[in-house]
């Protein structure tokens, strides 16, 4: 087991090499450092002096990969790839373009995006589940079309639609919570329900559609007839049989996306104002912070590549065929 | 010449892609099991209703992309001078909509409104000045100062629905005889199967529906020129050319991006699925790094390098047009590479499958070589894949665009679409008084959109997955 991990972990090693690779690629080889500082300081005021200013501040002007200037070691770590590629393997992002730490940045920014991303995470798991296993018990019945028929609409409605929709109804018609904001402690709770309700409900329609088809997969094998056979009841065949078993393939979906939940939702926390991980991409998006957009991409492969082994993990607690040798 | 033809680059590809469709449809006619496939698709009400709606969205995304500069007329005096055409690319969409694309009012009007949605301060002619909505300029100018508009509004309806039901009444006479003429039982025979929902492929539903289009249309042409049928936007833009301005970006990012990846995912799934040892390694390595970074940052960190590239280079574009179709087509790029990972996992997988299979192996023994099999055996009968790929991943990129649009990572924000059209409302529905149309209008002509994507692509995949015969 500890020996399947290990070996894991290091072949994560080789893609995070492979991420950041791209990540260098698309930042400083596609536009050179010159090219971005043109654009952000404004082509009209770029002069040369400006360019180089702007390049030293940022400590982007350094050569690319080899730096000829130096001697021994330092010909290599005297260089842009050393200084923001690789060090990110050490969790140093530098500093963003307002000067404030980036990983100390992020670390603060993390529990309002769990604040949110958590709850939702769970709850809409919980629903979507069970709306499923509603609509697998009363399958092929007018429920069961009627069910996937909304379940269809609201996939095809804008996210976008939810929160614009779901401010301006309860936020701003009935004035049940607050527009937008977010307070720690207890208080964040007024904050968070409504920003969580409409994250759950823009989720549902796929995922329960998605867990429906997983069941109905499932319902149509062999062993769920033997069971019927036997004379157990449908429920029991449902909860204890098919949810059971159907563990598996929702698992696959499920536990990677676990660990992603620290990067928050872009969307969600914009619109509601979250300080929280994506409301801190966005804004980075906007202003063109290239240093933040490169951080959060590093962190969140390495997130992914985690869910990955988690995933791999969690199929030998839930199916005892599996053994990981 | 009035006009010089212009060809964007997603033009092409658009004409590309209609052409592959008709090729693919020939190639259907002539193989009788590709050919039962479609014909489950047809006969499932669903599909052709679905399908019916398609087609109009499609055939308004077409018009909208045949593209031309108009001749200017010509300076006085110099009447010998080459022709010189306008900056302004449009398209005959354009055209034939030019009565909404010129009748700009000052700011936001309600839908069917006559005058401005605000008040604003005039000078009176007695002297002396008001707090009053003033006039449009073109909005219901053909009334009587006084006359009420839902009077005329109704007169005008009614005429537009008797036109919607000659169309039906021609559209439903040409079924019949094409039914008659495939059934060999006369003309009656057909029309009353077709009316008892009987005929082989599901018509009534494709004409019901082919119905409702026709009355949206013909409602639209008969007020669109008199009213602002959808309201203004902000600067006073009428929201229905908006609308429907939106329907050929939306198309182009839901079926170009798939079109720009479907070469590496099928030639890296197959060959990853089919060589196995190091190229599979590679291929698993090149899509897992891939799949690794988060999309949405991916495509930001792309796009944000793109602009960057595009700002650098003014020079590359002729046309305010062609800059914001080129940032189109690379938001297109950009969202294939990110997306043919799953794509590419499924070829693999599939011919995984399909190598070990007798055929396949006969085929081997017969000494066929590897790229004959690949084209003959397995390519062929992993198509149904990247069809059904196709259709189900239309939808999200729909949606994913306006996303992305309102992010700011999406299309030129100067060129038309419902993510532009949502970002630039977005603070409306907090304005008092509160401006809800054109918010409402791109929202609504999505949902019909990709409701009726998705229903089709259900479809397709239940007629064309082998696991759900």
């Amino acid at each position: 087991m500890l020996g399947y991990v290990l070996r894991r972990l290091l072949y994560a090693v080789p893609i995070l090499i492979g991420v950041n690779l791209i990540t260098f690629l698309l930042f400083f080889v596609v536009n050179s450092p010159d090219d971005m500082a043109r654009m952000q300081i404004g082509v009209k005021r770029a002069t040369p002096e400006a360019i180089e200013r702007w390049k030293v501040d940022r400590g982007y002007d350094k050569p690319m990969f080899v730096n000829n200037a130096q001697a021994g070691t330092a010909r290599l770590t005297e260089t842009l790839f050393y200084d923001k590629s690789l060090r990110m393997f050490a969790l140093e992002f530098g500093r963003a373009d307002d000067g404030r730490d980036i990983a100390r940045e992020i670390l603060d920014r993390m529990a309002p995006s769990l604040a949110i991303a958590l709850p939702t995470f769970i709850l809409s798991l919980f629903l979507s589940i069970s709306f499923a296993l509603l609509l697998v018990f009363f399958r092929a019945t007018y429920l069961d079309f009627w069910g996937v028929v909304l379940c269809v609409a609201m996939m095809s409605v804008s996210s976008l639609f939810y929160i614009i929709g779901g401010q301006w109804l309860v936020s701003k018609l009935w004035a049940l919570v607050p527009i937008s904001g977010y307070t720690s402690g207890l208080d964040a709770f007024r904050f968070l329900v409504l920003p969580v309700l409409i994250s759950v409900l823009a989720g549902l329609g796929s995922s329960a559609r998605w867990y429906r088809t997983i069941f109905l997969e499932e319902i149509s094998k062999d062993y769920v007839r033997t069971a019927r056979a036997k004379g157990l009841s449908e429920i029991t065949v449902l909860f204890r049989h098919v949810l059971r078993n159907a563990l598996i393939p929702v698992l696959t979906g499920v536990v990677v996306v676990i660990p992603l939940l620290f990067m928050g939702s872009l969307l969600v926390e914009s619109f509601f104002a979250i300080p929280g991980l994506g409301s801190y991409t966005i804004d980075a998006i906007n202003a063109q912070d290239f240093a933040v957009v490169r951080a959060m991409v590093f962190i969140g492969s390495v997130l992914y590549i985690i869910g990955l082994i988690l995933t791999d993990l969690s199929y030998t607690l839930v199916d005892p065929r599996v053994r990981l040798e | 010449m009035h006009f010089q033809p212009v060809l964007l680059w997603t033009d092409l590809l658009l004409f590309v892609l209609v052409a592959c469709a008709l090729l693919m449809a020939l190639h259907v006619r002539r193989h009788e099991p590709l050919r039962a496939a479609w014909r489950k698709v047809g006969q499932r009400p669903v599909g052709m209703a679905a399908a019916t709606v398609l087609l109009a969205f499609v055939v308004i995304g077409m018009l909208d992309s045949l593209h031309y500069r108009p001749l200017l007329p010509a300076v006085e005096g110099r009447a010998d001078s080459a022709p010189v055409y306008g900056s302004e690319v449009l398209s005959v969409l354009d055209t034939v909509l030019a009565p909404l694309r010129l009748n700009n009012e000052k700011t936001y009007s309600a839908p069917f409104a006559r005058t401005l949605y605000q008040r604003e301060t005039v000078e009176l002619a007695e002297g002396g000045q008001a707090r009053i909505h003033p006039p449009l300029q073109y909005g219901g100018v053909h009334l009587q100062p006084d006359e009420p508009v839902a009077p005329d509004v109704a007169r005008q309806l009614i005429a537009a629905v008797g036109q919607a039901v000659l169309v039906l009444m021609l559209l439903f006479a040409l079924v019949s005889i094409g039914v008659a003429r495939t059934q060999g039982r006369g003309l009656r025979h057909a029309a009353a199967d077709i009316l008892a929902g009987r005929s082989t492929l599901a018509w009534r539903a494709a004409l019901i529906s082919a119905g409702l289009v026709a009355l949206l249309i013909s409602a639209a042409i008969t007020l669109a020129p008199l009213y602002h049928v959808l309201g203004t936007d902000k600067v006073g833009q009428d929201v229905l050319y908006l609308s429907l301005k939106s329907v050929r970006t939306a198309l182009v990012i839901g079926t170009i991006t798939t079109l720009v990846m479907l070469p590496f995912a099928v030639a890296l799934g197959i060959a990853a699925g089919y060589l196995g040892g190091w190229v599979d390694d590679a291929i698993q390595y090149l899509y897992t790094v891939l799949n690794a970074i988060p999309g949405v940052l991916l495509i930001a960190a792309a796009v944000l390098m793109m602009q960057v590239v595009i700002d650098t280079n003014p020079h590359w574009f002729e046309t305010a047009a062609e800059r914001s179709d080129a940032r189109l087509l690379a938001l297109c790029f950009i969202l294939g590479i990110t997306s043919w990972t799953g794509l590419c996992r499924l070829l693999r997988g599939e011919t995984l499958k399909l190598r070990e299979l007798e055929y396949v192996q006969a085929a081997r023994a017969f000494g066929a070589s590897t790229p004959t099999i690949l084209r003959r055996h397995i390519l062929p009968n992993v198509m149904h894949i990247v069809l059904i790929a196709l259709v189900m991943d239309f939808s999200g990129l729909v949606l994913a665009e306006a996303v992305l649009s309102y992010v700011g990572i999406g299309v030129d924000p100067t060129t038309i679409s419902f993510g532009t059209m949502i970002n630039m409302a977005r603070a409306e529905l907090a304005r008092e008084p509160m401006v809800w149309w054109s918010l409402s209008a791109a929202f609504a002509f999505m949902f019909v959109l990709v409701l009726a994507a998705n229903l089709f692509a259900d479809v397709v995949r239940d007629a064309f997955d082998p696991r759900r015969g």
